[in-house]
């Protein structure tokens, strides 16, 4: 399958693979307690409809998301940009580009072998990983401390993104007391003496005692 | 010359220390108003000459390398290891940043250079100014321990001089590389003038906003510094490294980006701590980050911590970084937590959806990106220490994790300016939605009607989702932009009578900074459609004996030569190639292939044929050894030229955005108090 790895793990989750406990809420489960349902908690026939057609939408893009055909060529490319030349230069072992370089031909050549041979994308991974180190992977494993890599900024957008909203309707909240304080006080209807003050808060920082 | 250059050093030294010591005695006698013998104003103007004469000083040392490398004086160790005699004269030039010491020399010098037009301004705010040229020494001292001490330009070689030297670094020998450090490093040096005036206010608790106007512009002009930098980078690594592509996520191009990230985070959120008096505190420490940034993308690429492709600049340095940085910071938090108080805000955000939130939005993007950067970036150092493991954190992962937050901010770009002031209201969104909405599907749909989809061959394409994603989105933000140009200028179209493309100048010039940063965000979707294209790449391999073909997209490659070249600095040998189009012969290239004599290092020299619909992208990789026939492998890579495009625009508007606007003029008129005040109109001038 040359489908990314987010995708290839939502297909075997939907398919029942993923190690979740017999207990927890998977994938799988989820959508086959959505179409049940009995298994929801009561709710109108407008919301049950968007609900059914916000899942249908997600399994239908899950399904497209997750077809596709083994094609060669294409999985050797996808693989290559995955993995390291290990002969120090920095680049991807597709993009490397030295004349003579000693690694990548033989890289190339045991890539194609593996792929011949019918290994999966993982024990390509694996295979090239004991030969030449974990630093022959181009991006971290989903595995143990590699895993940290690919959450940690999902979860710091996510953190400052739920925090920013929060921080704006508390802030809103401050606002619309001032706003009720304000309308209390007689208003400066004069446009020259808005202006002012507007220039007296830019240059010093406080009102000028408007 | 080297003891010429090195005397110019210790004395720039000298006199940054004072500038430093004595500007701070005097700031500080200042702010106590203690009496003392001397006045500390006069003691101020002392320390400003000292600055102005460290410029000069520095200038000297300068000028002794750049002579030292004409005269090929190769007692000069770093002159011996990176120039040579054959060396043409442009190149000679860049060998003052080709290695480490030279490139600190060149930092500081730029620090210089800006130091001096800051000393010489000093009249527009004195006290602000001593305080930022007072702090802008302290870090001119900083440059110049480390380059007296601990990586000296000057040093001489240790045994019998040679008469030629290793030569400049292959890579480096292409016209860009004399114009691209230059521009990158007048971006990150430039940080430390808005690092300085923040800092400056911060400690003298200077009133209201107007530091914020002082330092609009060199803000902005660093900003742009930096933005040709990288791009002039990206450039020179399409054209010199011969991989195909422009960026690849090295760590040296890290560091370049994250402080333009904040930077960009910084130009947006000011504007809501100048009009509406917000976000003082975040906007100080975005302009610290940025700077600590600058020193943390150094620290990071030339303490060898992390494997980078530019290692001709690595050295031992680490610790002066990393102790200088660690001042910074300290002293940063320090006045921060002193003067907290006077970073108060004057008004809050009263909706989540308005032009303030937006603001607040864009930057909490922006800085995710800087955060995914530096956390990928750094990752490898933390599994080693936490696991003991190295991992490479390469263009997979970012392309993964960075792509969709660009997405975003790039919808946010779109989305920022249509939002009003304050509050926005329903009926305000749908006026203002409908039509880059409209725009959006409307590219999807013809993304789809021209065989551009994810499922491709049958599989998924995550790199042609993305770029149907961007190619949408791209649309409906210049949809969006183009409309708020056309509602602006057909208001004045009205009201004066002139086409709609005067109207649209006259816009331009009466709010050149709103309309300069949409003409920039114009550029940047410029910039993101030609990334986009990336993900329909094509490339092909082929070893071509003579009259052998090779076929990619719509071109045929036909061999009809090899020959080769040599000059006093290198040997080169290219292949010819004829290209076909239709069957017409369109045009010949010739891909080369150099050997440099002085480093017998061998270099591509890739052979571009630009159009705006894609880009023939051909490299000569040299002979196979045992049939001796050229190995050629060509890439059709679409929509590249696009990006360079894009920064033409990004450039052109960041100059609108400096002009200053067009303003109605006034003029006084003497109304005696028994006669009716005339209307408004007759009062101004102008349009």
């Amino acid at each position: 399958m040359a489908t990314p790895l987010r995708f290839r793990f939502w297909f075997r989750t939907m398919q029942g693979e993923s190690g979740t406990a017999p207990g927890a809420l998977s994938f799988p489960r989820l959508l086959r307690k959505g179409w049940d349902s009995s298994n929801l908690p009561s709710r109108t026939g407008t919301a049950s409809f968007w609900f059914k057609s916000a899942q249908a939408l997600l399994l239908a893009v899950a399904v497209c998301f997750s077809l596709g055909a083994n094609d060669s060529s294409a999985r050797y490319h996808d693989l290559n940009h995955r993995l390291m030349c290990t002969c120090g230069c920095s680049q991807l072992l597709g993009e490397c580009n030295h004349v003579g370089c000693t690694e990548s031909g033989q890289e190339l050549a045991e890539l194609r072998t593996d792929i011949a041979s019918g290994m999966s994308d993982k024990d390509i991974f694996s295979a090239f990983s004991a030969k030449y180190g974990a630093t022959v992977l181009a991006a971290p494993s989903t595995h143990g401390f590699d895993l940290v890599a690919w959450i940690a900024p999902f979860a710091v957008f996510g953190a400052a993104l739920l925090g920013t909203i929060l921080l704006i309707r508390r802030w809103a909240g401050i606002a619309g007391a001032k706003a009720q304080a304000a309308a209390l006080e007689p208003p400066i209807d004069d446009p020259a003496d808005r202006e002012r003050k507007e220039q007296i808060r830019r240059e010093t920082g406080s009102d000028g005692g408007f | 010359m080297a003891a010429f250059g090195s005397f110019a050093l210790l004395i720039a030294l000298a006199l940054a220390a004072y500038n430093l010591l004595a500007g701070a005695f005097a700031l500080r006698l200042i702010a106590t108003g203690q009496p003392a013998r001397i006045s500390p104003e006069r003691l101020a103007d002392t320390a400003r000459r000292a600055g102005i004469a460290g410029f000069l000083a520095i200038s000297a040392a300068a000028f002794a390398l750049i002579w030292s490398v004409f005269a090929n004086d190769f007692s000069i160790t770093y002159i011996m290891e990176h120039s040579n005699r054959a060396l043409p004269g442009a190149y000679k030039f860049s060998a003052l940043w080709s290695g480490q010491e030279g490139s600190l020399l060149l930092w500081a010098w730029l620090l210089g250079i800006y130091g001096f037009v800051l000393r010489l301004t000093h009249k527009k705010d004195v006290k602000l100014y001593a305080y930022a040229g007072t702090i802008l020494a302290g870090i001119q001292v900083f440059f110049l321990l480390v380059l007296n001490f601990a990586a000296p330009p000057f040093a001489l070689l240790k045994g019998a001089i040679p008469d030629d030297g290793n030569g400049l670094n292959p890579l480096l020998q292409y016209p860009e590389m004399v114009i691209h450090p230059p521009m990158l490093y007048l971006g990150y040096v430039g940080f430390s003038v808005p690092f300085c005036f923040a800092l400056g206010a911060l400690m003298m608790r200077y009133p209201g906003e107007k530091w914020i106007k002082v330092t609009r512009v060199w803000t902005l002009v660093t900003w742009l510094f930096l933005t040709a930098g990288i791009f002039l980078g990206m450039h020179w690594a399409y054209a010199v490294l011969g991989w195909g592509g422009y960026w690849g996520w090295d760590p040296v191009e890290n560091a370049s980006f994250m402080p333009w990230l904040t930077g960009t985070a910084f130009l947006h959120s000011v504007m809501m701590q100048e009009k509406k008096g917000m976000m003082k505190s975040w906007n100080v420490w975005l302009i610290f980050s940025t700077f600590l940034l600058t020193l943390l993308g150094t620290l990071l690429t030339r303490a060898g911590l992390v494997s980078s492709v530019h290692a001709f600049a690595q050295s031992s340095i680490g610790t002066w970084f990393m102790v200088f940085m660690g001042i910074v910071l300290a002293v940063c938090i320090f006045t921060f937590i002193l003067q907290h108080s006077h970073l108060k805000s004057e008004q809050h955000m009263e909706s989540l959806v308005s032009r303030e939130s937006s603001f607040l939005f864009n930057n909490l993007v922006l800085l995710t990106a800087c955060f995914v950067i530096l956390w990928g970036t750094l990752f490898p150092i933390l599994s080693e220490y936490v696991v003991g493991n190295k991992v490479t954190v390469g263009a997979p992962f970012y392309n993964r994790v960075a792509i969709p937050i660009g997405l975003f901010l790039l919808f946010l770009t779109g989305v920022g300016p249509l939002l009003p002031w304050r509050n926005t209201s329903l009926k305000s969104i749908r006026r203002n939605f409908v039509l880059p909405v409209v725009a959006l599907w409307a590219t999807v749909i013809a993304c789809f009607a021209v065989g551009v989809n994810p499922w491709r061959n049958g599989a998924f394409s995550s790199g042609d989702f993305y770029a149907i994603v961007a190619f949408a989105v791209s649309a409906a933000v210049m949809t969006a932009i183009l409309s708020e140009f056309l509602r602006g200028a057909g208001v004045i179209a009205r009201q004066t009578g002139r086409n709609l493309f005067v109207a649209t100048w006259l816009l331009t010039r009466r709010n050149t900074r709103r309309y300069g940063g949409y003409i920039i965000h114009i550029g940047v979707v410029i910039v993101v459609v030609g990334l986009a294209g990336a993900a329909f790449n094509q490339n092909q391999e082929s070893e071509l004996a003579l009259n052998d073909k090779l076929i990619i997209g719509p071109y045929t490659l036909v061999q009809v030569g090899a020959t080769q070249d040599s000059n006093d600095n290198y040997n080169s040998e290219y292949a010819m190639l004829d290209v076909y189009r239709d069957g017409k012969k369109q045009f010949q290239m010739t891909p080369e292939k150099r050997v440099y004599l002085a480093s017998n290092q061998p270099q591509t020299m890739v052979a571009i044929h630009s159009t705006p619909e894609w880009d023939l992208y051909v490299v000569y990789e040299g002979t196979n050894p045992d049939t001796s026939q050229p190995i050629i492998k060509a890439y059709l890579n679409p929509l590249v030229g696009w990006i360079w495009a894009g920064l033409v625009i990004l450039v052109f508007g960041t100059f609108v955005a400096l002009v200053p606007s067009l303003t109605p003029a006034t003029a006084a008129l003497r109304v005696p108090a028994t006669r009716p005040a005339p209307t408004e109109p007759a009062l101004k001038g102008g349009l």
